[in-house]
């Protein structure tokens, strides 16, 4: 995870102001770190080492070097599961000014604000295999209820679900209802720290609502919209469980060309008990994450305003 | 203070190692503790009556029936094999084997097996072939699965064709999916999916070709492999069946249901799940497939395999005998889940759903031929919409299509 705020401001204490010695402090967290490194740096020492061998299913692996790496750049599928992560993510970020708007809008309702943060939550807490079972519904091709609004006013509907040309936006538009509810939570919270008389010094002045909006809200909201960008692309780049719960059905021939980058993890790794490929896969996919945070967290300083 | 700080600290210790000595060791004394993992929860009342009966047996034997759910099932097991902690018991399938077996994974029950008196003439003859691994015995086949035509009474009679029989040919076939076929009643003769196992691969094996050739290279580029594809992509460029992209919406077996299909060639684990619906059932037909050159089937069937990690190897070789032994599968044959593998035991199967004449599943072991494996067979069988979609779309042509999957199924081999 990156970090979620800047580290507060350091504070010279005097010394000795945490008692006689340091290493009390280091066994305090010991419980935390020991928790941590073994279930998170250690799996991931071991991924990373994995991902320079040659695995049979079972048993230790052989070093190859960098082979999976360079495997993988000349695989195919790798670049188009890249491609469909990327297209996914850009359709998630889609999601974050919808957020923007939807939470200001709330904010402006008095009455039943709970209400309709519960509606936007339902999805984050729903089983994915109920959320699967009512989108496929909606997406089905012959008797769907997409296709079915669509033809009233003449539309064609489409295969959204079963055609590979559609899957991975539809799989989106499902992407971006499911992140409304946390984004609006976070967001909400952003807007809650707004100082009111903003707004009435500003309607005052013959502020509009929308002028409001985007000369005070934006602005002041623009920390909590950054966090929200940034959790949406690590999660986006990681989506796995759409791809699996709507396309991996018996017969589906979508699911081939809609594959993302995690889901290509999974059935080398888990599938086809290639866990050195696998592991490359997942190296390749934490540089880009990192990669893609170090530069939002550059393009910051250009948008985000930190009173 | 300081000692009493450093004595609590040890009595959180000690208090901690005994929580995790309780969580292995298994309560009072001796008592062994075997789990049996499974994916099945229609198969579940019959696993436990199973587990039951073994402990009646063996008193100081706990066994454990676990069901975890499909998707996570292989996932599970992999990982609990490379960390020392699988299920002792568990259920294996053909393609999966060779990876396990080869990896070490799986306890030899051999001498157990021959200390028993296990006769293994007792089981189709076929579907050990599909766990054949030379000396070592790697458990007992525990049920087994052939294909045949599921058809619906009721879309037959509506459309005046004549139910399918033992003396159907393709054409037989080809020519009834495209009268029953009615579009504008949203009706289709048949369910043409890719589908290997109650598919393509049965209609390959009927006209004389092979998947996988003697020589272990593919040989679904023969003409007789060909041919056995073209049953079915001739099916869909005749219009009888849902499209491709139709049965990726809804699954076939689903269509069967719904009464959208007429015909949909595929396995007797369908079964229970059609006799469970009260409506549909009194319509559903059961027909030997029908014959190319000759008859095949596709066999498959589940091991009750045991984890070479086990430590209680001795008591799970007697557990995975009795599981895949004469009680058990009465057992699994009298509730109607699966066909179980003992030989003599069908019958109890049969009995559980007299209206079905299930009789069809038992008399195609004779024609039977075990799932071809070879290799990273889930590598291999996991690129076969790729390739062959484009003749099921029309696209191509078959032999086409099967040209270009046949060198990639070689090159997946050669790795």
């Amino acid at each position: 995870m990156t970090a979620r705020t800047a580290p507060p401001p350091a504070r010279r204490r005097r010394a000795g102001g945490l008692g006689p010695s340091p290493w009390w402090g280091y066994a305090m967290i010991a419980p935390a770190f020991i928790g941590l490194a073994a279930l998170y740096l250690w799996p991931f020492l071991k991924t990373f080492a994995k991902s320079f061998m040659d695995t049979p299913a079972f048993g230790p692996g052989t070093w190859t070097g960098l082979d999976n790496y360079t495997d993988l750049l000349g695989d195919g599928d790798f670049w188009q599961a890249f491609g469909n992560s990327g297209i996914y993510t850009a359709i998630l970020l889609l999601g974050v000014p919808i957020a923007t708007v939807l939470a200001a809008l709330i904010q402006q309702i008095s009455r039943g604000r709970a209400v309709y943060r519960v509606l936007y939550f339902l999805p984050v807490v729903t089983l994915p295999v109920a959320i699967s079972m009512v989108w496929r519904f909606i997406y089905n091709g012959d008797f769907g209820l997409l296709n079915w609004v669509l033809s009233l006013f003449g539309v064609q509907g489409q295969y959204w679900v079963a055609d590979d040309a559609y899957a991975i936006y539809a799989i989106g538009v499902v992407g971006i209802w499911m992140s409304l509810g946390v984004n609006l939570i976070i967001l909400g919270a952003g807007l809650q720290s707004i100082p009111p008389e903003l707004y009435e010094a500003s309607s005052m002045d013959g502020a509009g609502r929308v002028r409001q909006f985007f000369k005070i809200t934006l602005p002041l909201l623009s920390p909590s919209v950054f966090l929200v960008t940034v959790l949406t692309v690590i999660s986006a780049l990681q989506m796995f469980d759409l791809v699996f719960v709507m396309l991996r059905s018996v017969d589906n021939t979508a699911l081939d060309g809609s594959k993302t980058i995690v889901y290509l993890f999974y059935e080398k790794a888990f599938v086809q008990f290639d866990q050195g490929y696998g592991a490359a896969i997942a190296v390749v996919l934490l540089l880009v994450i990192m990669l893609a945070t170090v530069l939002q967290f550059r393009l910051q300083r250009r948008w985000v305003f930190y009173d | 203070m300081r000692h009493s700080k450093r004595r609590s600290a040890a009595a959180a210790v000690a208090a901690t190692a005994l929580v995790l000595a309780g969580c292995s060791g298994g309560g009072d004394g001796d008592e062994v503790t075997l789990t049996y993992a499974t994916w099945s929860d229609d198969q579940k009342p019959a696993m436990e009556a199973i587990a039951e009966a073994f402990e009646a047996d063996h008193p100081d034997v706990d066994v454990e029936v676990q069901v975890l759910p499909w998707p996570e099932y292989w996932s599970t097991l992999q990982v609990g094999a490379a960390g020392r902690t699988a299920p002792d018991a568990f259920w294996m399938l053909a393609d999966q084997f060779p990876a396990y077996a080869e990896g070490g994974q799986l306890l030899d029950i051999a001498d157990a097996v021959a200390d028993a008196d296990v006769d293994l003439s007792a089981y189709p003859e076929s579907v050990m072939d599909l766990y054949d691994t030379g000396d070592a015995l790697y458990g007992l086949p525990k049920d087994f699965d052939t294909n045949a035509v599921w058809f619906n009474k009721a879309l037959f009679d509506a459309a005046g064709v004549a139910y399918p029989d033992d003396t159907w040919t393709w054409e037989d076939a080809r020519a009834a999916a495209q009268e029953l076929t009615d579009a504008d009643a949203g009706v289709w003769g048949i369910a043409a999916p890719i589908d290997r196992q109650g598919g393509y691969y049965n209609s390959i094996y009927q006209a004389g070709g092979q998947v996988i050739g003697d020589d272990g290279k593919a040989a679904i580029d023969t003409p007789e492999a060909v041919a056995g594809i073209e049953f079915w992509t001739r099916m869909q460029a005749d219009g009888s069946s849902p499209t491709l992209q139709q049965l990726s919406d809804t699954e076939a077996v689903q269509m069967f249901m719904d009464g959208k299909v007429a015909m949909y060639f595929s396995g007797s684990f369908w079964a229970q799940r059609l006799y469970g619906d009260e409506a549909l059932r009194p319509n559903v037909g059961v027909a030997p497939l029908p014959m190319g050159e000759q008859r095949a089937s596709m066999i498959s069937g589940i091991l009750n395999a045991g984890y070479a990690g086990s430590e209680h190897p001795e008591e799970l070789a007697e557990f995975l005998i009795f599981a895949s032994g004469e009680e058990a599968a009465r057992l699994q044959g009298e509730s109607g889940a699966v066909l179980p593998a003992y030989d003599g035991t069908q019958q109890t199967w049969l009995d559980a759903m007299p209206e079905f004449d299930l009789q069809v599943f038992v008399d195609a072991v004779e024609y039977s031929v075990p799932l071809p494996i070879a290799g990273n067979a889930a590598e291999w069988t996991g690129l076969e919409t790729e390739y062959l979609a484009p003749a099921w779309n029309g696209e191509q042509t078959a032999a086409e299509a099967a040209a270009a999957y046949n060198a990639a199924i070689d090159e997946v081999l050669a790795e």
